[in-house]
């Protein structure tokens, strides 16, 4: 099997699953097709992955594709995270059904979206068209915009509007980036396709002009940072993250958002080559250092559990674009472990912040109590994870904001304090709000009912492995990636 | 050929022109029926100004762009929006968040930044249509000043749509258009997009009894809070 066939086959697998579901519908297999789905592209996935790792980075399809080190560990966290939220979603949106919040057609949409979806994520990493990267982008948007307003409710809705107005109006302003990008690339590669391709792009960047390229980089921040949820552009994450089902929370906290970043980065190299100085990073650093700042603060007045998971969210990307921002070997090291690690731990946080808040009916965080009492699966999972996503060893997290830190300290010291504070109010909030939940006694309306174990556990093991231990592949990935985001 | 540069340079000025007088029409524009015909003047003004641009540098691959700007903006998307006003009953007049004369006075003030911003681009291009950049960013620019200060789902929603227009006008300006498969692709998420603000509108409508976007304001911090 050559190359092409493999990537048209991981790419193929979820729109085939999507068009199977959307003739499926609301059956009672529906949701062990959707598992299936998943699984079969997590496959093809897994087999792409060794390719790359056997033979390196690969050009595929006339040059239409691109995967190398950076791309090939996202789309194989991608194709598993939509395994495990496949496999919660199971019993979730069923129970969701019952509860009479969604109806046959809004599971019948449910399915299929959350295919095309994942297809949507994986063409935006696969593909080696800066133009077609900003398309599957808009397109992820948009498959998750009605997945957001799926219980209809006034909150809902509203939340989706926005959503789709501001990423909307976010997304328009990184086209233009690339129209800019497009302008200065054709000048020195030609007209045609192939001035788009990031792999041409890359190989000529010290070419590019540089005053238009720094014009280029801010609109692709504005754009891109917009869907990465970066202050002050972030004002549609905690809406669309808390009112959407719970599945789609933890696959827009968990996914999205680094698919987001990943383009911005992918642009950022561009700009670097171009410009020959620190100019895109600094504008990364400012915009991280401000969303970790404010998203701390915002954790400490939440009231909604799901909410407050969201400006986590933010918290964590900020640390992640600053990281990106700082260069340098260990802070993009950091960096790109950082995103596999927020990503495993805060779909797994999703998963058991939908459990609680399914038992107790509501996900205000005052009335959600006595989890360890209740079920303990679920309260430990919340527990562990917040101590995960704190930053707590020995969980990766503490590793990869460990490595971060040192690269400031090294490089940056006066950026230290802002960062250190940020990691403090966070943690300090996010145990403020999570000890009263698990701990204390079981309220009268909390409803047992039969959890999802297995997603919870596999991100958490996976999690506390690479805080041990960071296997060898990984690794190999890790530092082939920063060569190349040099 | 027969139409020298220099020509050819004024015909796509002359268009830019008119499609920045669209731009502030709409800005101005009190009903909503005169806001569609104006999306769709602006639509038409675009593919002519396409057509042009590719019948004159001889890219063939403009025209099929001026075509689907043609059945996307000019027909499809107007008519869409016309149903949908039908169906749901909605008010026919614009509500403004500011006022008309201090609107049109930013639009103005957008107008002379774009100018300045598009300054290193249009040194360093070639193309006879490097004087219409700035008209196109401006448009963007107005689209999204549209966005900001109108209350009404339809016309955030015609603000977006003329911001994507400024964008396309943007590309056929700067380079003579982006790659076909990537006008192709954005001309789908288009489309779909229009799709989805057509779900909503029935969405909206039947949860909120209107399209004022004003109503939705349930998830703001302070409310949560207290």
């Amino acid at each position: 099997m050559n190359n092409s066939d493999m990537l048209l086959i991981l790419l193929g697998l979820p729109v085939a699953s999507a068009v199977v579901l959307a003739f499926v519908g609301d059956r009672k297999f529906a949701p062990e097709i959707n598992i299936s789905g998943s699984a079969a592209t997590f496959i093809a996935g897994i087999a792409l992955a060794i390719e790359v790792y056997m033979h390196g980075p690969m050009l595929a399809g006339g040059k239409f594709f691109f995967v190398d080190a950076f791309n090939i560990y996202l789309a194989v966290l991608t194709s598993f995270v939509s395994v495990t939220t496949a496999l919660f979603s199971r019993r979730y949106m069923r129970r969701e059904r019952e509860h009479g919040r969604v109806g046959q057609v809004g599971m019948r949409f449910y399915h299929a979206m959350f295919q095309l979806f994942i297809f949507a994520m994986l063409l935006c990493l696969l593909t080696n068209n800066v133009g077609i990267l900003w398309i599957s982008m808009e397109l992820a948007t948009l498959t998750t915009v009605l997945l957001v307003s799926l219980y209809r409710t006034p909150t809902a809705i509203e939340a989706a509007w926005k959503y789709f107005i501001l990423c909307g109006v976010g997304i328009a302003q990184a086209l233009f980036g690339t129209v800019l990008l497009y302008f200065a690339a054709e000048k020195v590669l030609g007209e045609g396709g192939d001035a788009l391709l990031w792999t041409n792009l890359s190989r000529v960047s010290g070419q590019l002009e540089p005053t238009i390229l720094s014009l280029a980089f801010v609109f692709l921040m504005v754009g891109y940072g917009t869907k990465v949820g970066l202050v002050p552009l972030h004002n549609w994450l905690p809406d669309a993250h808390s009112e959407g089902p719970t599945p789609i929370s933890a696959v827009l906290s968990g996914l999205l958002l680094n698919i987001a970043l990943y383009a911005l980065v992918r642009c950022k190299v561009l700009v670097d080559g171009s410009t020959q100085t620190h100019y895109a990073g600094d504008i990364m650093m400012v915009f991280g250092i401000l969303s970790i700042l404010v998203a701390a603060f915002s954790i400490l007045r939440q009231k909604d559990i799901k909410r407050m998971f969201s400006y986590s969210s933010i918290e964590h990307m900020g640390i992640a674009t600053f990281a990106f921002g700082l260069g340098g070997p260990i802070a993009t090291f950091g960096a790109l472990l950082h995103m596999l690690m927020h990503s495993l731990t805060k779909s797994a946080i999703f998963f058991t912040a939908g459990h609680a808040s399914q038992m107790h009916r509501t996900q205000e965080m005052d009335k959600i109590r006595g989890l360890f009492k209740g079920k303990p699966l679920v309260g430990w999972g919340l527990m562990l994870g917040v101590m995960a996503l704190a930053g707590l060893p020995p969980f990766g997290i503490f590793t990869s904001e460990f490595l971060i830190l040192t690269a400031t300290i090294q490089e940056a010291p006066l950026w230290t304090p802002f960062l250190l504070l940020g990691l403090a109010v966070a943690f300090a909030a996010l145990f403020r709000a999570v000890q009263p939940m698990v701990s204390g006694d079981v309220p009268d309306y909390q409803k047992p009912l039969k959890v999802a174990h297995l997603p919870v556990i596999l991100h958490m093991t996976i999690v506390l492995i690479i805080g041990l231990y960071i296997p060898d592949f990984l690794n190999q990935w890790f530092k082939t990636a920063v060569e190349l985001l040099k | 050929m027969d139409i020298s540069l220099e020509t050819a340079a004024r015909i796509t000025s002359f268009i830019a022109a008119l499609v920045l007088i669209t731009s502030f029409a709409m800005l101005a524009q009190k009903r909503i029926y005169g806001l569609i015909h104006l999306f769709a003047w602006q639509g038409l003004f675009l593919a002519l100004n396409t057509a042009v641009v590719g019948y004159i540098a001889d890219k063939h691959h403009l025209f099929i762009s001026s075509l689907l700007t043609l059945g996307l903006k000019v027909f499809l998307l107007p008519y869409i929006l016309y149903v949908l006003i039908k169906r749901l009953n909605i008010r026919k007049d614009v509500e403004t968040i500011v006022n008309m004369p201090t609107t049109m006075l930013i639009g103005i003030g957008l107008v002379i930044f774009s100018y300045h911003l598009t300054a290193p681009v249009r040194e360093l291009s070639t193309l006879m249509t490097r004087s219409t950049l700035t008209i196109a960013l401006a448009t963007v620019m107005i689209g999204l000043l549209m966005m900001i200060t109108r209350r009404n789902a339809v016309t955030q929603i015609i603000g977006f749509l003329a911001m994507e227009n400024g964008l396309f006008f943007t590309a056929t300006s700067a380079t003579y258009g982006m790659p076909l498969v990537v006008e192709l692709g954005v001309a789908l998420d288009v489309l779909i997009a229009a799709f989805i603000f057509g779900i909503f509108f029935f969405h909206i409508s039947t949860t909120f009894d209107s399209l004022d976007v004003g109503q939705m304001a349930r998830l703001k911090e302070d409310e949560m809070n207290e």
